[in-house]
């Protein structure tokens, strides 16, 4: 609870702070408000935002684009994990093909993906699984080949079928690496959101960022800007407790990892 | 005979040329012995034990239990592990059900049968605890009570007790010879401790390393109400340090 206050204490001095200095270097500084917004005027875009309606809309829509391209990539990805840590021969075969594609922005791909998926939601949803998918798979495929040996044995000397094992005991004792992976995921998809709306997309957070571009409305770029920040840190908040919760059953305390 | 190893051998390719963990090792044991294998590290004892249990192969030679060639592990047999393998997202009374998972389909029933052997280790009260909330020792207890679940005839432990503190081995002690002779299960027990062997065996088999091989067989004629503290008892530890120090010298861990 005192560790709580403490955070909660931490976060909204550190953004009095910020604030303050931003408001400051306005003042002192002199610039065109077209250029340089206030953080006067950027609160009064953000209740604009809100009270308008159109944001929530695309925040909907940001985050049903999030979803399934971030829930699809990790399914598919623990999946595919799970089977080529358990087949690592296999995996030698295919890693140096993963090997070449992960150091590839997602965004790299756009224009075909605009070509093979058109325009619309597919584009955002592709890029966030491109940019979910590795970091997923390679966690898993690495958990996998360290899952505890004993309990391989135990498994075996209870007779305890191959498929049965992979999904009662490979999975659960790889868990706690696959989270942290599933944590690091959720951040730079959320990144990859904002970029994969920023070209054809007709709405959604990165969309925003484009309207308000071509609009010139700087405190609305900025409030979008903000707004996003603020949504990735509550997921990233949010799967971080998931993550807690879960691992609680597992043994590992937090301070374990990383 | 009940376990019959015959000519067992098995070496393991290493940068100074191959090891030779086991050599030539016979050894035959009656149902409802308990049987210690006892050697300094590296004596091939575990590998030994692995190799009964279905888990490793040998490179020669046959195991052989109640008749049947042992090519695999099966649940008829359970090994302990120093490590005590239990699954830690799951609960003590989850991780007992564990081996029954494949035996039996009713869910009620396995409950029944896993609260029974968690009463047996003495754990009742802990049913609903994660293995990373209990103690070495109880962690231990509840290994000893998964394996006891699926009703095996035999039960193999490697070093079961090493990673615990004194008072509780000997705790544990007590108890795994209580359940093995009421039970009435077949033990082989790996150990380096030697008052262990002596406590809980009917028979010591004392090995040396490299190559590994069986130094020497003690029988061990005890009341089944052992005293560490008796002479008999001081006795037959005395002819175990005896056979360690007769030849090999390179052990001075086994010195006094």
């Amino acid at each position: 609870m005192v560790k709580n206050i403490k955070k909660v204490k931490h976060v909204i001095v550190s953004f009095i702070v910020l604030i303050a200095i931003w408001q400051l270097v306005f003042i002192t500084g002199e610039y065109n408000e077209a250029l340089f917004p206030s953080s006067i005027s950027v609160g009064k875009a953000f209740i604009e935002m809100f009270t308008q309606n159109y944001v929530i809309l695309d925040i909907w829509s940001s985050l049903y684009r999030f979803l399934i391209g971030y829930l699809s990539a990790v399914i598919s990805a623990i999946l595919l994990g799970l089977f080529l840590g358990w087949f690592p021969k296999v995996f030698a075969y295919v890693n140096p093909i993963f090997q070449l594609i992960r150091p590839i922005s997602p965004m790299a791909w756009l224009p075909f993906i605009v070509l093979w998926f058109g325009i619309g939601d597919m584009p955002a949803i592709v890029i966030i699984f491109i940019a979910a998918f590795f970091p997923v798979l390679l966690t898993t495929i690495s958990a996998v080949g360290n899952v505890d040996k004993t309990y391989l044995k135990v498994a075996k000397n209870f007779g305890i079928k191959r498929l049965s094992v992979i999904f009662k005991i490979v999975f659960p004792a790889a868990f706690p690496q696959i989270a942290t992976s599933l944590h690091l995921a959720l951040g730079s998809a959320w990144v990859f959101l904002v970029a994969g709306e920023m070209s054809g997309a007709q709405s959604g957070l990165g969309y925003l960022i484009i309207d308000a571009r071509n609009s010139l409305r700087t405190d609305l770029l900025m409030g979008t800007i903000l707004l996003i920040g603020i949504i990735g840190f509550t997921l990233d908040s949010i799967i971080k407790f998931i993550e807690l919760l879960i691992l609680k059953n597992w043994g590992v305390k937090p301070g374990d990892r990383r | 005979m009940y376990i019959e190893i015959n000519n067992l051998s098995k070496s393991f390719v290493q940068k100074e040329g191959d090891f030779k963990a086991l050599q030539n090792i016979s050894l035959h044991i009656n149902q409802g012995e308990f049987i210690s294998l006892l050697g300094p590290s590296g004596c091939g004892k575990s590998t030994l034990l692995n190799i009964v249990a279905g888990f490793e192969k040998a490179d020669s030679g046959s195991v052989s239990i109640d008749g049947i060639e042992v090519t695999a592990p099966s649940s008829k047999y359970v090994t302990i592990f120093q490590n005590y393998g239990l699954l830690p997202w799951r609960n003590v009374i989850k991780n007992v059900e564990l081996g029954l998972e494949t035996i039996i389909k009713s869910k009620l029933e396995r409950n029944k049968i896993a609260k029974k052997y968690v009463e047996l280790v003495g754990l009742e009260e802990f049913e609903k605890r994660h293995p990373h909330e209990l103690s070495g020792g109880m962690q231990q207890r509840v290994s000893i009570a998964r394996a006891l679940a699926v009703n095996p005839d035999i039960i193999y432990m490697d070093e079961p007790f090493g990673a615990l503190d004194n008072m509780t081995r000997y705790k544990m002690q007590n108890d795994i010879y209580r359940i093995a002779k009421s039970q009435q299960k077949t033990v082989i027990f790996v150990t380096h401790d030697i008052e262990e062997a002596v406590y809980l065996s009917d028979r010591i088999v004392i090995m040396s390393s490299n190559p590994g091989e069986i130094k020497k067989i003690i029988k061990v004629e005890l009341p089944s109400d052992r005293d560490r503290t008796s002479e008999e008892f001081v006795d037959i530890r005395g002819k175990v340090f005896e056979a360690f120090n007769m030849k090999i010298d390179k052990n001075v861990e086994y010195m006094i």
